[in-house]
């Protein structure tokens, strides 16, 4: 039956293909004009998303070009002079650049390294909890921190670690211990930044491996417990298999965004003392093209970051599609 | 709650679990806990004790001289003002796009959809998106902010996911009843869509509320300053000549206090939606939105 229908759906289609083959292109388009203007609300409701993208999105993606410019506000666009790669030759040889990529690549890896195993071993401690009050309950707490925003994060920080006010130094010196500068010593600036990203999405980061281990057929528990397996050889030998991919393709996903560390977060924890590990891409675009005024050369760095991080995120799809499951288009 | 049934190994396992988990929510909830016991501590009191875990004095010392200053008030109502008039525009515009890509009758649809995911994996930096807003003459304008992230590629593909459940004959119907699609989608695709609507329209409103990054830069003027910025120059700044005029016969609390009770005003209105938020997610609406 369904195989009728599909030939004559096909037949259907064939003929409406060949039939518009034939027509002149005029006829064409009047055509394609009449099913437009058959739907025409529909597209209307689609025109100011359209126009959003295209002047909000897209605009700015032509702007790029001032960065083969010596692009003057004087100016504008049309009056600055082309220059060429003149800004991308200064980039390289600019001792900051590479001060750049390795803060940039730095605080990546850490959070790699430090930040990425703890929502799947949070997410599977959890899902050993017997109780669901109890589960509940540390879930509400942790998911919370995703929700607020880096300024409240950074205020907290200076509360806590501050030298002069901060309660973890009052703590240490009412123990007798020697207070710590833990804001403006640049070889911990960078652990810092990782356990901030801890405190504020390591719990929300469960959810996905949550979701992930539910579908967990629960027959396997039972037949491990049969075969005698205690608690982590559970966990081991069951729960961690069923998130392998997921675990995985989220992997690849993170290596896709190391271009990304998170201006907020860094632009806000940044001072003098640390400027040497602190100054990633995108504070220093901030730096030097709003608040110096080279917007030329700040948009060459610029376009260098977001041109890796575009054949990066790209590539790590391509990869993550390898492994069976959907990437992120 | 803690089962003692199972061997030894299985009750050691479950108590160190409880116990562990029950480390990780205080160590997040601390932070939290202390703001609030500051933002509430008596100053005097704040200033002679140095370690305060729990207040002897409570007092709203803080909160009065805060809500008496006119920039805390006036960041407020930016904030609010970028929470609810943002969050509708964005709804509006978001919402529309989406349900139109949803439609399969729309021609052209996948060239669309792929110019909008084009913007996800490529930015083209703070630059160009600053000279844009400038061009527009839209510096020291509280709707530069709001137009510049007013709809992102991810809630048009997440929602359009959404929408995609919608059947076409439920709007064919409306058709007939001389609807067309504009008001079918007004009066029977939105009404029907209210719960994951209400979602988007917190997530958007809890952005809108925590936007910091794009109203400094485009919004110069204190005057203008959402509360986040403000909070950022009080944080910078120990005295609280960030408040602007102040009475000057009123002895100014502390400015820690001062700080942390500004920081419990930002929370509340976050903490006041945070069990819809949950509600939402817990339900996988917006697994998607993890990948900030």
């Amino acid at each position: 039956m369904w195989r009728l229908d599909r030939k004559v759906n096909l037949e259907k289609e064939v003929s409406v293909y060949s039939e518009s083959e034939r027509l002149p292109i005029g006829r064409k388009i009047s055509r394609l004009g009449k099913v437009i203007a058959k739907d025409r609300y529909l597209y209307l409701l689609a025109l100011p998303g359209i126009i959003y993208f295209l002047i909000f999105k897209y605009v700015p993606m032509a702007g790029i070009l001032i960065a083969f410019q010596d692009y003057s506000p004087y100016l504008g666009f049309a009056e600055s002079s082309w220059v060429g790669f003149e800004h991308f030759k200064r980039l390289f040889v600019n001792p900051d650049f590479w001060l750049l990529l390795r803060n940039t690549l730095a605080i990546s890896f850490l959070n790699l390294l430090l930040f990425f195993p703890l929502p799947i071993i949070l997410a599977i401690l959890m899902n050993e909890l017997q109780s669901q009050f109890y589960k509940r309950t540390v879930q509400s707490i942790i998911y919370l921190p995703h929700f607020l925003s880096w300024v409240i994060i950074a205020t907290l920080t200076f509360m806590l670690l501050s030298r002069s006010e901060g309660i973890v130094n009052q703590l240490l010196e009412f123990f007798g211990f020697e207070k710590i500068d833990f804001l403006t010593n640049p070889s911990i600036f960078w652990l810092l930044l990782t356990s901030q990203s801890i405190w504020k999405e390591a719990g929300w980061g469960t959810i996905i491996f949550l979701a992930a281990i539910a579908g967990v057929n629960s027959q396997l528990y039972e037949a491990a417990k049969i075969d005698g397996a205690n608690r982590f050889r559970q966990i081991w030998h069951v729960t961690l298999p069923a998130i392998r991919n997921v675990i995985i393709i989220l992997f690849i996903l993170r290596l896709g965004d190391i271009m990304e560390v998170g201006f907020e977060q860094v632009f806000l924890m940044y001072n003098g003392a640390v400027s040497e590990v602190a100054e990633v891409f995108d504070t220093y675009v901030y730096r030097v093209g709003i608040q110096q005024g080279q917007f030329s050369f700040s948009t060459a760095i610029g376009l260098f970051k977001s041109l890796v991080g575009l054949i990066l995120v790209v590539v790590a799809n391509k990869m993550a599609k390898k492994f069976g499951e959907e990437g992120i288009y | 709650m803690i089962t003692l049934k199972g061997s030894l190994g299985e009750r050691v396992f479950n108590i160190s679990n409880i116990v562990v988990l029950g480390l990780v929510a205080i160590l997040t909830a601390f932070p939290v806990y202390y703001v609030f016991v500051v933002s509430f501590t008596d100053p005097t009191e704040y200033l002679q004790k140095s370690l305060v875990l729990f207040p002897d004095n409570w007092s709203l010392a803080s909160y009065r001289y805060l809500l008496s200053t006119s920039a805390f008030i006036q960041s407020m109502g930016v904030s609010a003002f970028l929470a609810t008039v943002g969050t509708s525009c964005s709804l509006l515009v978001t919402s529309s796009l989406a349900y139109a890509l949803s439609r399969r009758r729309f021609r052209g649809r996948r060239v669309i959809l792929l110019f909008i995911l084009f913007t996800i994996l490529f930015s083209p930096g703070i630059i160009p998106n600053y000279l844009l807003v400038k061009e527009l003459g839209l510096i020291n304008n509280i709707w530069s902010v709001i137009l510049v992230s007013l709809s992102s590629g991810w809630y048009v593909i997440l929602m359009k996911g959404f929408f995609d459940s919608i059947p076409e004959s439920l709007v064919e119907a409306a058709t007939i009843d001389g609807c067309n699609d504009i008001s079918a989608w007004f009066r029977i695709v939105l009404p029907l869509s209210l719960p994951a609507i209400a979602a988007f329209g917190l997530f958007f409103a809890v952005a809108y509320w925590n936007q910091y990054f794009n109203a400094l830069l485009y919004l110069n003027e204190s005057s203008k300053w959402p509360i986040q910025v403000l909070l950022q120059n009080m944080l910078i700044d120990s005295s609280s000549s960030s408040l602007g005029e102040v009475d000057p016969l009123v002895q100014p609390p502390p400015s820690e206090t001062l700080k942390m009770a500004a920081v419990v005003i930002a929370i509340v209105p976050i903490l006041l939606v945070y069990p819809f938020l949950q509600k939402h997610f817990a339900k996988g609406v917006m697994i998607g939105s993890l990948k900030e």
